[in-house]
């Protein structure tokens, strides 16, 4: 399907028009220009829109959340992000977020109240899970069916903020076969991209850390690793590209799982 | 007399062993106080619960299984014998023998619990000894594990295998004594179950009264001492964590692992930087005080804050912070623990200044970063909270990695170059990456 159905206004354009959307998808600096990471950003809009989730994005109005700059130790350049993007929030009265990046859903939930931003934040997978629960959206297995998954749990979805269910609840809806890693939930293992590492080359070591948790994951046998973060993804599809198996594994973002498997 | 001069001395003793240990107690206290402040008075029924349930429940121990159950056996020891120390001194202090035996059917009951469970201690701390040193369990032989930290790990193994032997020799004795018909025993009354030491006291089938006696009464005083010894052998070693855990569990944090603290001051600045009212030119506010502006971030102890350095004392070592940790894991120099213990190490060092000083600390010319923790062992970290998640504990070695960034960040300029770019970044085009704003959405027509 063409990118022609994909319908996405801005916050300007609703305001504009007199609109409040219900929720405001936040798309992050990875979802706005990361070549993979655009590809979640469309799959999440088109469930969106299936859904017809009342929904704008910010646009060129969004900036960096300033979390790489805050795990780098740069407070200073952090609370200028936030408090600018914090006044781009408020303005619209913004009431309530969803992101598709682990990341900006910890620094949004987490660091922006007491700096004056104070939102219900949602990363996708809940999200994606309370309109299966309302019945706005219908996930079937498709192509799925019988396929072995394993998700692999960023740091800052799992134990940062302790969800691990909405994303394994909506693997299951695929009728899929879930196989967890050796670690995983509490104990699952960092795919190596946070703290800012993504940005800079790894300390010296005997290992990358993309490739044990990748090693990891392969171990399950799986037809699918599932993320539900672009900088996992991202080092996890670079692992398996190490690992040569790009050809047999598949590295998707849930919300990629679900487009796939109804043909979106 | 000489009862008299026994009784005198057990209290000699006793008082100068529980002295020495306040005095410690004191500059514990005085040390963990040189941290910053931080309000942790916050939800005390969630605190009292996290310490009910991870400090007294032991519900993070048993996460690893073998080594939560034999903790479980060398703690329920621990604090169930030390019943047993009260009646020890009742009867030093007062020249009585089993002062608690008027208890009758529940005497026997506590006696026999408490031998079960010194066997049991024995049998947990033998394989303890073992996993450390013959199987050789990764964790403990980590580099920041040579020298003092390992044998300070086997002394504390050997002092509770000492005290509960001890223990048993002596209810052993003590057990024969009151089975041997002995015409000369007056004081030793027949009382208390004994099914480990029964069978041992086989040993003694041969002895007399006074030998017996002799043997009964050297293994009550080592006992005592030797409790009064390893008291005060805690302050020096990593054992504080049997009384440290519970204050540690207590004012642990409450909010989500990924929420790092927001720095005050630095809102305070940004608040006035980004002010449209504010007169860029105005001279600054009279403080109150001459203090030193702020430092941004910690490049000592002093910077930490007092849960931190409380974290320091509590940490016992163990490494399964260290064994989660993907950066160690992979082979760099990063290692959780050795964080913990390298901030205990320089606290102790800034204290020992103090107390040399008359009470002012006097500049050694040496830091927690560089001195101690390095800027290679900092930039290693992924910051995925694992090592939190791990701490038995509480303990939270990632806010310190956090804090020294900080210092290298703010105050030195010193992060490395790719993180300048993407903090440069960040700071023109509101990205990591060198990407316009303008171009945001440009997904959105992209094939």
């Amino acid at each position: 399907m063409g990118n022609e159905t994909l319908y996405v206004p801005t916050m300007a354009e609703m305001m504009a028009s007199g609109k409040t959307p219900d929720v405001l998808f936040w798309v992050g600096c990875a979802g706005s220009f990361d070549d993979r990471a655009k590809k979640i950003t469309k799959a999440f809009v088109k469930l969106l829109n299936k859904a017809n989730v009342d929904f704008a994005v910010l646009g060129t109005e969004e900036s960096c959340t300033g979390d790489p700059a805050k795990r780098a130790g740069n407070e200073f350049l952090f609370q200028m992000q936030a408090m600018t993007n914090i006044e781009v929030l408020n303005a619209y009265e913004v009431k309530k977020i969803v992101t598709t990046c682990p990341h900006c859903f910890n620094t949004l939930k987490n660091e922006y109240p007491s700096l004056g931003g104070n939102y219900k934040v949602m990363h996708h997978t809940q999200f994606l899970k309370t309109l299966l629960e309302e019945g706005k959206l219908k996930i079937e297995g498709g192509s799925f069916k019988g396929k072995k998954i394993t998700f692999h749990d960023p740091c800052y979805l799992g134990r940062a903020n302790g969800v691990y269910e909405a994303p394994r609840e909506l693997i299951k809806k695929l009728e899929a076969e879930l196989i967890e890693m050796k670690r995983c939930k509490q104990n699952g293992l960092c795919c190596g991209a946070g703290g800012a590492q993504m940005f800079k080359e790894a300390e010296k070591g005997d290992k990358e850390i993309n490739i044990e948790r990748t090693e990891e994951a392969l171990e399950t046998k799986p037809d699918i690793i599932a993320a539900g973060c672009p900088f996992c993804n991202t080092m996890i599809t670079d692992g398996v590209k190490a690992k040569e198996k790009e050809s047999s594994v598949k590295v998707l973002d849930i919300a990629e799982l679900i487009t796939n498997a109804q043909d979106l | 007399m000489d009862h008299l001069l026994d009784n005198i001395v057990f209290a000699i003793i006793l008082f100068a062993g529980i002295g020495f240990f306040s005095v410690n107690v004191k500059k514990l206290i005085r040390n963990i106080k040189l941290g910053k402040s931080v309000d942790r008075s916050d939800n005390s029924s969630a605190r009292w619960k996290n310490m009910a349930l991870i400090a007294l429940g032991q519900q993070k121990m048993v996460k690893k299984p073998i080594a939560g159950f034999l903790h479980i056996l060398v703690y329920a020891g621990f604090i169930i014998i030390n019943i047993e120390v009260l009646e020890i001194i009742v009867d030093g202090l007062f020249n009585t023998h089993r002062a608690f035996s008027f208890l009758g059917g529940l005497y026997n009951f506590l006696i026999g619990s408490f031998e079960i469970l010194a066997l049991l201690v024995i049998v947990a701390v033998v394989i303890f000894w073992i996993r450390r040193n013959i199987i050789r369990l990764q964790r403990f032989w980590k580099p920041e594990m040579k020298g003092w930290p390992k044998s300070d790990g086997n002394i504390i193994l050997y002092f509770e295998m000492v005290l509960m032997t001890l223990f048993l020799t002596m209810n052993a004795a003590d057990f024969a004594i009151q089975h041997g018909n002995f015409a000369e025993n007056h004081h030793y009354i027949t009382a208390g179950a004994y099914p480990v030491s029964g069978p041992i006291s086989a040993l003694f089938s041969n002895l007399g009264y006074s030998t017996l006696v002799i043997i009964e009464r050297t293994c009550w005083w080592l006992h005592i001492a030797g409790i009064l010894v390893f008291l005060n052998y805690l302050y020096y070693s990593k054992h504080l964590h049997i009384l440290l855990a519970f204050p540690n569990t207590y004012f642990a944090n409450l909010n989500p692992k990924g929420q790092f603290t927001n720095v005050e001051s630095v809102t305070n600045e940004v608040k006035l930087m980004m002010d449209p009212n504010a007169d860029p030119f105005a001279a600054p506010e009279e403080t109150e005080s001459d203090e030193m502006p702020e430092k941004f971030g910690a490049s000592d102890v002093t910077d930490l804050n007092w849960v931190q350095l409380l974290n320091a004392y509590t940490c016992t070592e163990c490494g399964r912070c260290t064994s989660e940790c993907p950066a160690n894991q992979t082979g760099k120099k990063l290692s959780p623990r050795k964080i913990m213990m390298d901030t205990r190490d320089r606290l102790e060092e800034v204290g020992k200044n103090i107390d040399a000083n008359k009470g002012t600390f006097k500049e050694d010319g040496k830091q927690l970063l560089n001195d101690y923790i390095t800027k290679e062992e900092l930039w290693a970290c992924t910051s995925c909270n694992a090592c939190v998640e791990a701490c038995p504990v509480n303990i939270d070695p990632l806010s310190i990695i956090t804090e020294m960034r900080r210092y290298l960040v703010m105050e030195e300029s010193a992060a490395p170059v790719e993180l300048n770019n993407m903090m440069t970044n960040i700071e023109n085009n509101g990205a990591p990456w060198p990407y316009n704003q303008m171009d945001r959405l440009n997904w959105k027509d992209e094939a």
